[in-house]
């Protein structure tokens, strides 16, 4: 067994609330990120900012396997997947506590899902 | 085979499963494989203890059989195994500094209540895990197929290593959270047991035995946690009336109509010294609340004789602490027996449009009851006539139809006298 394992924290929230944030509280969010890549270390592997859900495209085939290209993303839903981190961690607990540093945890329209990583090492 | 040695191992199955599953998991870091080491080292006890007597220690004979029963199958497949996740298990992370030992048996807890596993999960893995239950068994009491509840352990299971859920006690900063959720857990056991849903008995012995199994077990390693204590207090008192809750007919009867002489005493000395540890550590919770309330009970010397002022105060506090409408309903009946039952009907007419309690049989047979005091027959007659329609335990419904009996021999004295 692996000593460390790997975990997607996918950060989900409203955009039009990200959008029309005050600096108090976009400040916050900017402590919450930098609290978390301080805490996480070198068990950050990368992580983005992505840009929001207008700008996707989706493709998606149909049964003939035509490949349709349309505006949006794939999941329409008020939440969007706004942001990113790759990790490596032991336990799920660890990455519980690293992800209750981010802000958009607490921000009532958005949160924080973690996702194990197959391991295919 | 004895029944000595029989009532022997069935006794260590309910007090040492814990124990020895736990520190055999510890070991194999396999909850699969655990569970089987554990059961056969307590089929084996059936055996041996036939031949050469019961062990002074029959929960350490376990733990010694399961364990090298573990070590002599991890010896034989470790090449097979070596392919396999284990649980993730880390003895070097120092366990909490406020008083908490690092038990196997506490770790087990934490593993099957880790709050990444839903709530139906948590129950079901802990009955099985920690409280030694058969998967037919857990399935019984929830009313599900035994398929569908060994699938709902197994994916359990499979979360506990694809997320790696640590079999750890949890940090410092995680601990009151997790705290919570376990404490949820054994909560849920016991009122389900407490009040078997659907069936022939009213109460679910084994269910409420692993949930008082499982606060003892918690509080011995959580001494200082007041939470604990304060839960463990809770189910001792209301375990306490568990003799007089049914009639010799098989009738269930109200607190009024119980027979209080036989009342557990200690079991209510014990859960008011818990409780009155509980207040002094820390602001009273919401277990602690509705300790207080059992205790109440459990110290009047009749039913009106009861301080109800006092009992309507705690549910004041308890409504801030946990608003449910079911703390509603039960400051409601209070009120009415402080202030009579026309008091108690007003408070609880708002009730009734409460979706929440729109199929709770309590809400109609509490209607009932005060209907029938203010001898409002054919009302009273609607109410219980309801609250038989909404509940399905048979226990329960013997009780309704026999009150709705005595109010049709009100009604028909009235058309007599017209």
């Amino acid at each position: 067994m692996q000593a460390v394992a790997k975990y997607m924290i996918l950060i989900f929230g409203d955009e039009q609330q990200w959008s029309a944030m005050s600096p108090a509280e976009q400040q916050k969010i900017d402590e919450g990120h930098l609290a978390f890549q301080a805490a996480a270390g070198a068990a950050r592997l990368t992580g983005a900012q992505l840009q929001p859900a207008p700008m996707a495209t989706s493709l998606r085939a149909d049964a003939t396997g035509r490949v349709t290209t349309t505006d949006g993303p794939f999941l329409e839903t008020k939440e969007a997947l706004g942001g990113y981190y790759l990790v490596e961690a032991d336990d799920l607990d660890q990455v519980i506590a690293l992800a209750s540093k981010l802000h958009e945890v607490y921000a009532g329209h958005s949160g924080v899902e973690i996702r194990p990583v197959v391991d295919h090492g | 085979m004895s029944a000595e040695v029989a009532a022997a191992v069935a006794q260590a199955h309910r007090r040492d499963w814990a124990q020895v599953f736990a520190a055999t998991a510890a070991l194999t870091r396999d909850l699969d494989l655990a569970e089987e080491c554990t059961q056969d080292a307590y089929l084996q006890a059936l055996q041996t203890w036939a031949h050469s007597g019961i062990p002074d220690r029959p929960g350490a004979w376990l733990t010694t059989t399961a364990r090298n029963r573990a070590m002599d199958v991890l010896r034989r497949e470790s090449v097979q195994r070596r392919a396999l996740p284990l649980l993730v298990s880390d003895t070097s992370v120092p366990g909490p500094e406020d008083g908490l030992v690092d038990d196997d048996r506490l770790r087990l807890v934490f593993t099957c209540c880790h709050p990444a596993l839903s709530r139906a999960a948590q129950v079901a893995l802990t009955l099985r895990l920690v409280c030694g239950l058969s998967t037919a068994e857990v399935a019984r009491a929830f009313l599900t197929r035994e398929a569908t509840m060994a699938a709902r352990i197994t994916r359990a299971k499979k979360k506990i290593l694809g997320a790696r859920i640590p079999y750890r006690v949890p940090a410092p900063e995680q601990l009151a959270e997790r705290v919570g959720a376990v404490l949820e857990v054994v909560h849920l056991i016991f009122t389900t047991g407490h009040t078997a849903p659907v069936g022939a008995h009213l109460i679910r012995r084994d269910l409420v035995d692993s949930a008082i199994g499982l606060a003892r077990i918690l509080h011995l390693l959580m001494p200082n946690d007041a939470e604990v204590s304060a839960l463990l207090a809770l189910l001792l008192l209301i375990d306490a009336r568990r003799e007089t809750r049914v009639s010799a007919g098989g009738r269930l009867l109200l607190l009024s109509e119980q027979d209080r002489a036989r009342w557990d005493a200690g079991l209510i000395g014990e859960g008011v010294g818990l409780l009155t540890d509980a207040l002094r550590r820390r602001p009273p919770t919401r277990y602690a609340v509705e300790a207080a309330i059992a205790a109440v009970h459990a110290e009047a010397p009749s039913w009106p004789d009861t301080d109800w002022s006092e009992i309507v105060a705690l549910y004041d506090v308890l409504r801030q602490l946990w608003p449910s409408p079911v703390v509603e309903l039960n400051r409601a009946v209070a009120l009415g027996l402080r202030d009579g039952p026309q008091a108690g009907l007003e408070v609880l007419a708002p009730l009734l449009a409460d979706p929440a309690l729109a199929t709770y049989s309590y809400l109609s047979a509490a209607r009932a009851d005060f209907l029938r005091q203010l001898h409002r027959w054919t009302e009273a007659a609607a109410a219980y006539e309801e609250a038989l329609a909404l509940t399905d335990n048979d226990v329960e419904r013997a009780f309704l139809t026999e009150r709705l009996g005595e109010i049709q021999t009100h009604r028909e004295a009235r058309t007599d006298e017209k």
